[in-house]
């Protein structure tokens, strides 16, 4: 009982948990066939929804009613106007990579003025913002030629020992964001008060575009949206309180691995796109219901 | 001189910026001066004022309610399928999804989770059984539904009336009618209602019911306009609830709203997109210019905000 009361403690166990029952059960089912084949897809995807989430992950440890609803847009943009500059050369991605992290940053800052400047409240600043930046990718879309350079769908797509570059990459990050939030005076700050939002939302929010929009072969105008709903969940599921000031990443690597293996789970059980929605859904809050929740006696 | 009290003036920046928009409209296209150029303004403005009222009632316990958008799709998927075919096991569906309101609010109570969280999840819910209702747009409006949006009232344009019915309902519901008063103080003070004797969850269960309440009337209403529904059909409504209740003069905590004020922003935000149309603003742009508008509206009330502390320092 103590044991389970101590692990019950730490809330990104959950996460954790819940992501190697389904993938047992996902193994199981298809004989074992597909160990290896699932767990580096896991792995890829999972990548990409982990490098979102840390970025909405800073964002919601600020405080209450912290959520940057921008991610999406700012994806899309960062993504596009950086395969623009690239142009299919491989010499141009250093620039292009550079270019769609100042268009990040410049939007992060963007979102701090007008919190901070005109006290509108976060959800509806970046509300507002993702709308100015949704136009502005649509613009810049002209003529776009939708193609990575080589080099950069290379390493994107390729391994390193059977490991999924991009998942290196999402651990190389992650690593650099517990650093930050656990180790450092700054990290302290953003838990405690969420007063330095400035700095967090530099920090977040530039690092999603540019590697979403090498793998996907090209950058589609909606490739984030469907990564709005995916960044919040994620971050909370992986344990990270709303109300803000605990933070916690780990367990948005569980939830990752979570949440894709879950959708792969019920595609293998043959579900069709109604049913599959409904079950991630139901998956989602029972996992909540399960490791949600203070401890009774508390507060 | 009687000084106009805090929540009048509230309402005032939300009703000017209305008014400022209406102007400019008017001013861009006189035409829409008229008895059916103000129903083709409004008209798509009352489900969305519905929903907005919906959104506000979570807002006004603290929480937030991210499910809107499919939520009313789920429900105009209802409509134009089951409550015109079979219209009791229709309001049957209809019952049992207030209801999961309801329990969603004593979940989130008794659990103490994150409505976000709890909300999100179930707007995969509510968008699964949409898509499992409809996998292709289609389906028809009752009739009654189609004959109450298209109604043509005398001298004032059914969207009008719509929603100034709306806008008194529920401000009596939510401003004057202890219940009303109740829920708002759990947003505002959850631990002394405790202390004096009310039943929190009892008072969220009824605050997220009639919420439940109100998203199903913006599907009814929504399928009575567009006559067939998609599972899609109303995804934008999550956030334009938010915004609304935001530009309207509510507030994320607090307990602190507005029903009139919803109503307006709701209206505002309509109105918003026509205007850019008139204005022949490029379609790329439009968005963004929405977006502007929205922050322009915000900064305003900030000013006006200041100015107002500041006569009050004098």
């Amino acid at each position: 009982m103590t044991v389970l009361r101590v692990l019950g403690r730490k809330p990104w166990i959950w996460s954790f948990l819940a992501t190697i029952i389904v993938w047992l059960v996902t193994v199981f089912f298809t004989g074992g066939a597909s160990a290896i084949g699932l767990s580096q897809a896991a792995l890829t995807f999972a990548a990409f929804s982990v490098i979102v989430g840390i970025g909405q992950m800073f964002v919601i440890t600020l405080g209450p009613g912290n959520i940057d609803l921008s991610v999406p847009a700012t994806m899309t943009l960062a993504g596009t106007l950086a395969l623009k500059l690239m142009n299919v050369e491989d010499a141009m991605i250093v620039p292009g990579l550079l270019v769609s992290i100042l268009i990040g940053l410049g939007i992060g800052i963007g979102n701090y003025a007008l919190i901070k400047l005109l006290r509108i409240p976060p959800i509806i600043a970046t509300l507002s913002m993702s709308f100015i930046i949704q136009s502005t990718a649509i613009w810049s879309n002209r003529g776009l030629r939708i193609k990575p350079p080589e080099q950069l769908a290379d390493f994107a797509t390729s391994g390193f020992f059977g490991v999924p570059n991009v998942a290196i990459v999402a651990l190389l990050v992650s690593l650099l964001a517990w650093v930050l939030l656990e180790r450092t005076i700054y990290g302290r700050w953003i838990s405690a008060i969420g007063q330095s939002m400035f700095a967090a939302r530099m920090a977040g929010i530039p690092v999603d575009g540019t590697r979403l929009a090498s793998f996907s072969g090209g950058a589609a105008l909606n490739m984030g949206a469907e990564y709005l709903l995916m960044s919040i969940a994620v971050v909370i599921i992986g344990g990270t309180a709303v109300a803000g000031g605990d933070s916690n990443v780990p367990g948005i690597w569980g939830a990752s691995l979570f949440m894709f293996l879950v959708v792969s789970m019920l595609n293998t059980y043959g579900f069709g796109a109604g049913p599959r929605l409904v079950l991630t859904g139901l998956i989602i809050i029972a996992v909540i219901l399960i490791a949600g929740g203070r401890p009774t006696g508390g507060r | 001189m009687m000084r106009p009290s805090s929540s009048t003036l509230r309402l005032l920046i939300p009703a000017l910026s209305l008014a400022v928009l209406l102007i400019a409209v008017f001013y861009l296209q006189p035409r829409a001066m008229s008895y059916v150029g103000l129903n083709l303004l409004f008209n798509l403005a009352v489900p969305i004022a519905l929903a907005t009222i919906a959104q506000m009632l979570i807002m006004s316990v603290n929480d937030l309610d991210l499910s809107m958008g499919t939520f009313v799709s789920f429900i105009a998927c209802v409509a134009a399928t089951y409550l015109q075919s079979a219209p009791l096991f229709g309001i049957l569906i209809l019952v049992a999804a207030v209801a999961v309101y309801a329990a969603m609010g004593v979940i989130i109570y008794v659990r103490d989770l994150p409505s976000i969280v709890v909300t999100l999840g179930m707007s995969f819910v509510w968008g699964g059984f949409a898509v499992l209702l409809l996998p292709a747009p289609g389906g028809t409006a009752p009739d009654w539904a189609r004959w109450l949006m298209t109604s043509k009232p005398p001298l004032v344009p059914m969207a009008i009336v719509a929603s100034v019915v709306i806008a008194l309902v529920s401000h009596f519901i939510v401003m004057r009618s202890s219940f009303g008063v109740l829920i708002r103080g759990v947003g505002g003070n959850q631990r002394s209602l405790q202390r004096a004797g009310w039943s929190v969850v009892t008072l969220r269960a009824a605050a997220y019911a009639l919420a439940g309440f109100f998203a199903v009337l913006s599907g009814i209403a929504l399928v009575g306009l567009t006559t067939s529904a998609d599972a899609n059909i109303a995804l934008r409504y999550t956030l334009l609830s938010i915004a609304g209740v935001i530009l309207g003069g509510g507030e994320f905590i607090g307990g602190r709203v507005s029903p009139v004020g919803a109503v307006i922003g709701a209206l505002t935000l309509t109105l918003a997109g026509s205007f850019l149309s008139f204005l022949r603003i490029s379609p790329d742009w439009q968005i963004g210019a929405q977006g502007a508008i929205l922050i322009i509206v915000l900064a305003l009330r900030l000013l006006l905000n200041r100015v107002e502390k500041r006569e009050k320092h004098s």
